[in-house]
């Protein structure tokens, strides 16, 4: 195949990309001189990530609900992702991206609905917290099962590809995935086919408690792409501009036809897996406060504070701000009653069957559960 | 009208809805140029190109990935598995992503998807191209299953099936491919989903099958009447979701009930399909309601006509049920 001696040279030689340094300061000739308002509203949609990560925690411990699985310490890596695709490509999520869903325009009540799982939620209760869907921000439907999004993206580039679109689809998935079935079968796909698809690996270095250098033994998980004839590249995740390069220029590959990448963002879980899972119980402090050293945010903070971009006061606002809309918005989820019992047999098919009309009038004339909606334990 | 088989009546069925609607596409192994191991996709990437008729790389979880997204983006992708006793491989994509989508994701996201396959034992296929696995699938709320016995409701169950907004699997009894030919009207028409068909009407029992076995049927049904039983033959066409009123109104005038299936006894479609039956019509009932199928054993090579419930298993069953 041509090129792939290119590809051989490109993926063993590749350097992890950096910009900005964990003191705020920029590598020399790195900077890429974007618009700083553009900078600061990706700033701040990081801390909005932060901030509703660790709100959502507090409210699951309170039992207020169920579950939630966050994206703690990968806050560059996401919104720095999701902000170098164009507004009309389209996201194939894991499940840790709700930040890049919410940078999209999804609206913040409709995310807190989800969590509570009531008569507003988009998906009108029938999933766990954080399987949201959002066609509108040309997002897709996360599901549980680790990289079957995978494949999906590679067939939705390939649509995009066959009707000439000139768009591309960024696919998400962690360190954890790159093992699993899909992302074999997406990758090789997307290399014969030279789909317009950006594989956007987040190597978090976790998979509920195995470590990413026993999850592969290749040596890194961009040359991964090799085995495919797909371009491999990594970058320094926790660092929001080289984040934002690296997958801008996958982009434009893929929207120009020149194919897919396969892009490493090496970055850190601060937090466990989920609400339902206790890193503690696999992994060192040590290894957790080194990585504390490098939080994406403190970095990207001091990167605009250096430029005179940023305050402690724009911090204290912005903040308040964030949290005073989180907290209107779970009040108003709180008080919103979950969907009517019957919308559970509905959406099964595109028309509800004979024998789901019967069903369902059985649920409903038959005794109600005493504990309905037993959502306080939570899953992994 | 034309005499067609079943691999011709599929394959026009494609051809007519390939011509009218441009967003659909085959896909799956050996489809393009070769045209499928069974010839069912002769000639289309000829007619529509390789951008519609793709030949894909080894592997069903990736030819049913794929084609999911594709669906998801507005086309009507119909992926081709080689033989069901492969869909495995694709049976997470299928289970966990295409039959979920649009309960998930409230409706936004839907997968207009049909998986044609190939299965059913009687070609000396063995363990691994033999099978018979529509349980598994009807088990699964969110897909509807097809199982067409003969050329004209095939392709017109397709045609019905393309169209349709939900995933859809497509069973195509192999040992019937080139071994039944019938007149099939050109250019389209539709036969529904959902709607059985009784194939031959009788009083005294009711037997109920689909795919290759509705010929043992009807033939067990032939031998019974010489001696004096009448059948009335149910071809169920649609399996999932499936039309239980004409099974029932049958069981009522009746009074008794064969289940036919090649698929292993346990869990089989057949004890579904009997306790619809005694919910419904309990009272109505004779005689206890039985079941003629495959073992419960992986599908033997030597002894297959030992396995498949063929017509010297079913007419003893329709005899004794009669004479309860």
């Amino acid at each position: 195949m041509d090129g792939s001696l290119n590809l051989l040279e490109d993926t063993f030689n590749q350097d992890v990309v950096r910009v900005i340094r964990p003191d705020g300061s920029v590598l020399p000739g790195a900077d890429p001189r974007l618009d700083v308002e553009q900078v600061r509203s990706m700033y701040v949609a990081m801390l909005e990530t932060r901030l509703i990560d660790q709100r959502c925690e507090r409210l699951q411990r309170q039992g207020r609900i169920g579950f939630h699985i966050g994206s703690l310490g990968e806050e560059a890596c996401v919104i720095g992702s999701a902000a170098a695709l164009h507004r009309d490509d389209w996201i194939f999520p894991c499940y840790r991206e709700f930040g890049a869903l919410l940078f999209r325009g999804f609206p913040l009540q409709r995310y807190v609905d989800n969590l509570f799982g009531n008569a507003n939620d988009v998906v009108h209760g029938r999933q766990m917290p954080d399987h949201y869907t959002g066609k509108a921000q040309r997002f897709g439907s996360v599901s549980s099962p680790i990289g079957t999004q995978i494949s999906q993206a590679v067939g939705f580039a390939w649509a995009c590809k066959l009707k000439g679109e000139g768009t591309c689809v960024g696919v998400y998935f962690g360190d954890g995935a790159t093992s699993a079935h899909d992302f074999h079968t997406g990758m090789n796909f997307a290399g014969v086919y030279q789909t317009p698809a950006v594989f956007l690996c987040r190597n978090n270095q976790w998979a509920i408690s195995m470590p990413s250098d026993k999850q592969t033994a290749s040596r890194t998980y961009a040359d991964k792409g090799l085995a495919y004839g797909v371009r491999g590249v990594r970058c320094d995740g926790n660092d929001l501009l080289a984040t934002y390069m690296t997958v801008r220029d996958a982009v434009s590959r893929a929207r120009r036809g020149d194919g897919p990448t396969l892009v490493e963002m090496i970055t850190y879980r601060l937090g466990g897996h989920s609400t339902s899972d206790d890193p503690r119980a696999y992994r060192a402090q040590q290894e957790v406060d080194a990585w504390h050293k490098v939080d994406p945010m403190d970095r990207t903070r001091r990167y605009l504070e250096r430029l005179g971009e940023w305050s402690d006061e724009e911090e204290r606002e912005a903040k308040t701000s964030i949290e005073a809309r989180l907290k209107e918005c779970v009040e108003r989820a709180e008080q919103t009653n979950p969907p009517d019992l019957g919308t559970i047999f509905e959406g099964v098919y595109e028309t509800i069957p004979a024998h789901l009309e019967a069903q369902r009038e059985e649920l409903l004339t038959g005794p109600r559960a005493p504990d309905p909606h037993g959502d306080k334990g939570g899953a992994s | 009208m034309t005499e067609m088989n079943l691999v011709q009546a599929i394959q026009d069925a494609l051809r007519v809805e390939m011509r009218r609607d441009p967003s659909v596409v085959v896909l799956g192994e050996d489809v393009g140029h070769v045209g499928g191991v069974f010839r069912v996709t002769q000639g289309l990437v000829d007619e529509f190109g390789e951008d519609r008729v793709m030949d894909t790389p080894l592997a069903e979880g990736g030819i049913v990935g794929t084609a999911i997204g594709m669906a998801m983006h507005g086309m009507r992708p119909v992926p081709e598995i080689q033989f069901a006793d492969f869909i495995f491989p694709a049976f997470d994509q299928i289970v966990s992503e295409a039959a979920k989508y649009r309960y998930r994701s409230g409706g936004e996201y839907t997968v207009p998807m049909v998986i044609r396959a190939p299965v059913g034992g009687g070609i000396r296929g063995g363990h691994y191209h033999s099978q018979s696995p529509e349980s598994l699938f009807i088990h699964t709320a969110g897909l509807k299953v097809v199982y067409p016995s003969n050329p004209y409701d095939a392709k017109g169950l397709l045609l019905s099936a393309i169209r349709d907004n939900d995933p859809v699997l497509f069973f195509e009894p192999k040992r019937v491919y080139r071994a039944v030919k019938m007149e099939v009207p050109e250019g389209e028409y539709s036969v529904p989903l959902s709607e059985a068909k009784v194939t031959r009407e009788g009083d005294d029992v009711t037997v109920i099958a689909w795919g290759a076995m509705l010929y043992e049927a009807l033939a067990a049904a032939d031998s019974a009447q010489v001696q004096g039983v009448s059948s009335e033959v149910i071809d169920l066409r649609t399996l999932w979701p499936l039309d239980l009123d004409t099974i029932v109104d049958s069981v009522k005038k009746t009074g008794r009930v064969v289940v036919v299936h090649e698929a292993p006894r346990t869990c089989g479609f057949g004890a579904e399909l009997i306790s619809m039956i005694s919910e419904r019509a309990f009272l109505h009932l004779e005689a206890p309601p039985v079941r003629v199928t495959g073992w419960d054993t992986p599908f033997p090579y030597t002894h297959e006509n030992e396995y498949l419930p063929l017509q010297h298993r079913i007419e003893p069953a329709l005899m004794n049920t009669v004479r309860y």
